[in-house]
């Protein structure tokens, strides 16, 4: 009973982290889905997300609505500006030029922002708007925070579906990522389109900015690293270029390193997800999801 | 003999360079801190040229240099510690061993990761760094003598100019005699367009094994070589920025040119050396905003390097082929 209800927790645990981990990865196999980029910048952009949304709280006060449309604006408006800036005039350019310039603007993005004029370098304690509760449910305890987080989290994707699904820049979207050629003779507006992918996914970068901040409220500039590496797992995972993979990634990656934490050693999570790239890139590299047998 | 021979320009000037360093060095004219950057430089040389061998000639776009260096690091050490070596001589079998072991683990990991191409080879070794990071932070449960993160302490302050000039010509020519050997030919065959080399009837998977073991090997050698320098490792100087600092060299000094890659490697740690000494300490941090910078920059104005492709006459190479 004990192990069992242990365990649960530990469920809960990684499905919080998950949580956040998916709406990481949604960006990135986003853009994927466009561009075919890993666009290594997503993990930075999801901490200047934690970054706007404590100095919505800590700073200026602001009610919790504000503090979630300022962030997203702001992350969508910072991945959009990426994304003209550094890309766009790369895209004819071979794809390791692109990458490359992807890995130097989260270099970038990191250091400058590490500056002491900016957030400066050291851990800053994020504040919760509001105080931590825990349920008791028999078998778990569930906090508030957590409810938040799958609440929020399940709010965004379903808009996030509705978007992507249903509307009109969804479809064109999709159709960008099938072929880029056939879709700009359609009509599409390629550029406006890769641009709105940006900041759909940089957007939902931002929320789970704001939500990793509540759970985990230690935040400093090198916090999305480790974050954006695991979410491209996750999305690789998944399945890379498709929505429901990513969200299904980012849930069993989180729940499977809060387990290697809770049953083996915290100190082998990091190096456990490597374990996990390897085990899909030589089985399934297509991903769970992914149906076309491409070698990747 | 024709080995000689088609290096003879390349020894000569490596015998000019070595009277004037130890000149340098014997007349005191170089500081302690200036003769460990120039040795320095000269093993960043080394673990470049790898990763040139890698990225520069066959194409597989690695982020995890530093892993392998890392690796050749800490083996060398700690063979030394177990066989309480002290002096160059012995240390020459240490440090080969150390490359050859990096070069098992690069040959190893290889086989399932080139099958990969480009961005998720990169995430791939980007992986396979953050997994030596880990390892070597825990690796004083498994050996106590390797510290894991309370750092490698004790190192015998073994490399000298004497020691690493040398075996930087010696690798220097080796890798120049392998790029314009046949297999050489292939690496780059590949590079330029895989599928094409297979229709060729080149063995691809072989190839890219190869140059990715022998890349590994170069890296494991300079770690080898850093870790008798400093004489104490630590996991933080094996971590992602340090895979950064190689493929910034490669691509500043040109995606396969060796000359390049020398030219770079001593700028490179010209750079860094000469920003802590210019820049006042205050000013320190903006290094690695410009850094990200220039590398952005040479994405847009030269993706493929300042010297792509081509060789000082110092290397005799028109004399290899």
């Amino acid at each position: 009973m004990e192990f069992l209800s242990y365990t649960l927790q530990q469920l809960i645990n990684g499905l919080q982290l998950g949580a956040v981990y998916a709406l990481i990865a949604l960006g990135y196999t986003m853009v994927y889905g466009v561009l075919r980029l890993i666009n290594f910048a997503h993990g930075d952009i999801f901490m200047f997300g934690t970054f706007v949304a404590y100095f919505c709280i800590a700073r200026w006060h602001l009610p919790i609505y504000l503090v979630f449309m300022i962030t997203i604006g702001a992350t969508a408006a910072l991945g959009v500006l990426v994304e003209k800036i550094a890309y766009k005039p790369l895209r004819a350019a071979p794809r390791i030029s692109l990458l490359i310039t992807a890995v130097g603007v989260s270099l970038f993005l990191e250091y400058f922002l590490s500056l002491n004029a900016m957030f400066t370098p050291n851990y800053i304690a994020f504040p919760r708007p509001f105080d931590v509760a825990g349920y008791d449910a028999s078998l778990v305890v569930v906090t508030n925070i957590q409810l938040i987080i799958f609440s929020v989290t399940a709010a965004s994707l379903f808009l996030l579906y509705l978007l992507v699904y249903r509307s009109k820049h969804g479809r064109a979207m999709r159709a960008l990522s099938h072929d880029q050629e056939t879709a700009s003779l359609m009509g599409i507006n390629v550029d406006a389109t890769i641009s709105f992918t940006f900041a759909v996914g940089t957007a939902c970068a931002g929320v789970g900015g704001i939500l990793y901040g509540f759970a985990y409220p230690q935040i400093n500039v090198f916090m999305g690293i480790m974050p954006g590496i695991k979410s491209f797992i996750a999305a690789v995972l998944g399945g890379i270029g498709l929505v429901h993979g990513a969200v299904l990634g980012g849930l069993l990656i989180g729940v499977s390193e809060v387990f290697v934490s809770a049953y083996l050693s915290s100190t082998f999570r990091d190096g456990f997800i490597f374990v996990i790239l390897l085990l899909v890139l030589l089985f399934r590299p297509s991903g769970i999801f992914g149906r076309r047998i491409e070698k990747v | 003999m024709s080995f000689l021979r088609s290096a003879r320009r390349l020894l000569l000037v490596s015998v000019v360079v070595y009277v004037l360093l130890k000149g340098l060095f014997l007349s005191g004219l170089a500081t302690e801190y200036l003769q460990q950057i120039i040795l320095y430089a000269l093993i960043v040389i080394i673990g470049s040229l790898g990763l040139n061998v890698i990225y520069g000639y066959t194409g597989q776009f690695s982020l995890g240099q530093a892993a392998f260096y890392g690796i050749g690091a800490y083996m060398s050490a700690y063979l030394t510690h177990v066989f309480s070596i002290g002096s160059a001589l012995p240390f020459l079998p240490v440090l080969f061993a150390s490359g050859l072991f990096s070069a098992l683990i690069g040959y190893l990991i290889g086989f399932p990761i080139l099958r990969l191409r480009d961005d998720f080879l990169a995430i791939a070794t980007l992986g396979f760094g953050i997994f030596v990071r880990v390892f070597l932070d825990n690796s004083d449960r498994l050996i106590d003598a390797l510290g894991g993160a309370r750092g490698f302490v004790g190192i015998p302050r073994i490399t000298s100019l004497d020691l690493v000039l040398p075996v930087t010509i010696v690798l220097i020519l080796v890798t120049r005699n392998v790029i314009f050997s046949k297999y050489g030919l292939f690496w780059q065959c590949i590079k330029d367009d895989e599928l094409a080399s297979s229709a060729f009837g080149i063995n691809t998977g072989r190839m890219k094994s190869m140059a990715f073991t022998y890349g590994c090997f170069l890296a494991g050698i300079a770690g080898g070589l850093y870790a008798h320098l400093y004489s104490f490792l630590h996991p933080s100087n094996f971590d992602f920025l340090k895979s950064i600092d190689f493929l910034i060299i490669v691509i500043v000094g040109g995606m396969g040119s060796i000359t390049g890659t020398i030219f770079a490697g001593l700028v490179w740690v010209g750079f860094i050396e000469g920003l802590r000494i210019v820049l006042p300490s205050g000013m320190l941090e903006y290094r690695w905003v410009l850094i990200p910078i220039l590398l952005i920059v040479l994405m847009f104005w030269r993706p493929n390097g300042l010297m792509a492709q081509k060789e000082s006459r110092f290397l005799g190479i028109d004399r290899v082929s």
